[in-house]
């Protein structure tokens, strides 16, 4: 009973109560939304390279855009599915959808986007090798339709957006957490797309031109310091609303988020920032791949600390 | 024509006064804190009745101790939905499962929802959480099943002090309503900076009580000594993905060895502590 004599005389203390929720969005979720980055990220890069280089300076962006993103959205839907507790009722999204729901209007613009992103993927690959499914009928018709590549990626490139945004809409709703406020995660999730988008054309760009490689190391470079310097405003000036004001005191005041959060900064942030810079200068190719892998390692940190964090408080 | 006029403007009087009647009616609910003694029988009218299983509260009763000895004071706060009337969950909600009542109750339809946890997490009242027998989400609809036959809900009618009044809030004679017109300027909601219009009305409350970032949780001293949190929500084992690797890995089929629980190592212990 030693430290109840050490409570302030003013508090109050819960002496019986039932167990609180604790994590409820865990691994799976930040997973989710580390995935989808990904995948709208490489189409958001990509299609800032297409129309800033030609198609010869990237010989093979045409189906390896499509190809990470079809992977990666692919992971995005599993997690998804897998997280509900009844995966098969997904389906009532569509058959009972209420489109006031920031998951519905998602669900269907990710369903969209995914399909989009099919079709890219298809003609793609059957026009980078041309030796695939000769013989089989649909790979005939694909391959007759080649020009629909181009008519459609305007279109996925316009989806990306909010489908790399929309996350940050269902955290908005999602009311009882103060700390995941709409504009500054809307903002973070289009940086963290930028983010891996480009650290994941540094690990394929051994092979392009040194001005397409420069730009990427641009992108890396501006989107980790602007995303740092976000997550630094909410760290340390967030202090608007009490419940933000409590989860805050909980990371500073140390422990597992304190020591998960800042490894995320220094790993996602802190050193790529570094890295991309002097890569302007005197390009490193390696030491590029490595900032890469640690933005993946570092986004994926940071996402799961901002997403658990808030759900460590007691509402009622 | 001037007939035809007169019964038009007749008929629209009459469906006027049948929506007054019937579709304006917002049930509300009151609890006294003055009165509450903290014995927990509409908890437990409230298990029985709804059917909810262990490790899941529809209405829980909070005890909360304030001061120190010998100047202390223990208070009983009991927590359910607040059925706000801009209710998150229902906002959240991707396929409709929580929705509105005519009456203002916010009902839930188990048998649409996903299972996705959006409501619990735009919940600030922590009132929601998810069956882990059904693995939906569920909470109190001020028994609606009760209501819709004529009766009160079992919470109201267990408690030995009358400290929960239910009625319509709309309507200025019934008791509810007399009881906040009374007591006006002690009636308090939980979280009103949330702007969730709860309908969920407390008198006798005050910051301490309402307030959860106003007291403290220790650990080890509840009930359940050194149970801050549960380690999950619902199922443990509820995915897909588990379905498909504990024929391989195991799973959790302990349930169905013939032990008891009391036997079982209670794993339910999590060391993240809160604050």
């Amino acid at each position: 009973m030693d430290h109840v004599s050490t409570i302030e005389a003013t508090k109050a203390v819960v002496t019986l109560d039932v167990p609180l929720p604790g994590i409820i969005w865990g691994w799976m979720i930040t997973l989710n939304m580390w995935a989808k980055s990904i995948g709208t990220g490489v189409i958001l890069v990509g299609a800032y390279l297409l129309y800033r280089h030609k198609k010869e300076d990237m010989p093979n962006l045409r189906w390896m855009m499509p190809l990470i993103s079809f992977i990666a959205l692919n992971v995005f839907l599993l997690f998804t599915l897998l997280d509900l507790h009844q995966p098969l009722r997904m389906v009532n999204i569509f058959f009972h959808p209420h489109w006031t729901s920031a998951i519905t209007v998602g669900a269907w613009m990710a369903s969209l986007f995914t399909g989009l992103v099919t079709l890219m993927l298809a003609i793609g690959l059957l026009d980078a090798f041309p030796e695939v499914g000769r013989h089989l009928g649909i790979a005939k018709t694909i391959r007759g339709k080649t020009a629909l590549y181009e008519k459609v990626f305007p279109f996925v490139v316009f989806l990306a957006f909010p489908v790399t945004m929309y996350t940050a809409i269902i955290m908005a709703e999602a009311s009882a957490r103060e700390l995941w406020a709409a504009p500054a995660e809307v903002i973070q999730m289009l940086l963290a797309a930028f983010m891996v988008g480009s650290a994941s054309f540094i690990l394929i760009a051994g092979k392009w031109s040194e001005s397409v490689r420069k730009d990427l190391s641009w992108i890396l470079m501006l989107s980790v310091l602007f995303s740092f310097l976000m997550y630094m405003g909410e760290y340390f000036f967030s202090f608007k609303a009490s419940e933000v004001e409590a989860t805050l005191a909980y990371v500073h005041s140390g422990g597992e988020y304190f020591v998960q959060f800042w490894s995320a900064m220094i790993m996602g942030y802190i050193i790529p920032f570094f890295i991309a810079f002097s890569s302007l200068k005197n390009e490193n190719r390696t030491m590029m791949r490595f900032a890469a892998v640690l933005t993946f390692i570092g986004l994926y940190l940071a996402k799961s600390t901002w997403l658990e964090i808030p759900q460590m408080l007691s509402l009622s | 024509m001037l007939l035809y006029i007169y019964y038009l403007v007749l008929s629209l009087n009459i469906i006027i006064v049948i929506k007054k009647l019937g579709g304006n009616m917002k049930l509300g609910f009151l609890v006294d804190l003055n009165l509450c003694m903290g014995c927990k029988a509409c908890e437990i009218a409230c298990k029985v009745e709804n059917e909810v299983p262990l490790s899941s509260w529809r209405l829980r009763v909070k005890y909360i101790d304030i001061g120190t000895f010998p100047d202390t004071s223990r208070s009983f706060t009991p927590l359910r939905c607040n059925h706000c009337e801009s209710a998150p969950c229902e906002r959240i909600c991707p396929v409709s499962a929580l929705h509105y009542l005519d009456n203002g109750i916010v009902n839930i339809d188990s048998s649409r929802c996903i299972g996705c946890a959006g409501c619990m997490m735009a919940c600030p009242y922590g009132a929601i959480y998810m069956d882990p027998e059904s693995n939906t989400a569920d909470k109190c609809t001020y028994c609606a099943h009760r209501i819709e036959g004529g009766l009160m809900p079992a919470c109201v009618v267990a408690c030995p002090v009358e400290a929960n009044i239910f009625g319509d809030i709309e309507d200025e004679t019934s008791q509810i309503s007399h009881y906040i017109m009374e007591h006006q300027g002690d009636v308090q909601v939980r979280k009103p900076e949330k702007h969730t219009d709860p309908k969920h009305f407390y008198v006798g409350g005050g910051n301490q009580t309402l307030n959860p970032l106003a007291h403290e949780r220790i650990e080890g001293y509840g009930l359940f000594n050194n149970i801050t949190h549960l380690k999950e929500i619902g199922d443990t084992h509820h995915s897909m993905l588990d379905r498909f690797l504990n024929p391989i890995f195991g799973g959790h089929n302990d349930h169905l060895k013939n032990e008891s629980f009391v036997d079982m190592p209670n794993d339910a212990s999590h060391e993240e502590g809160g604050h």
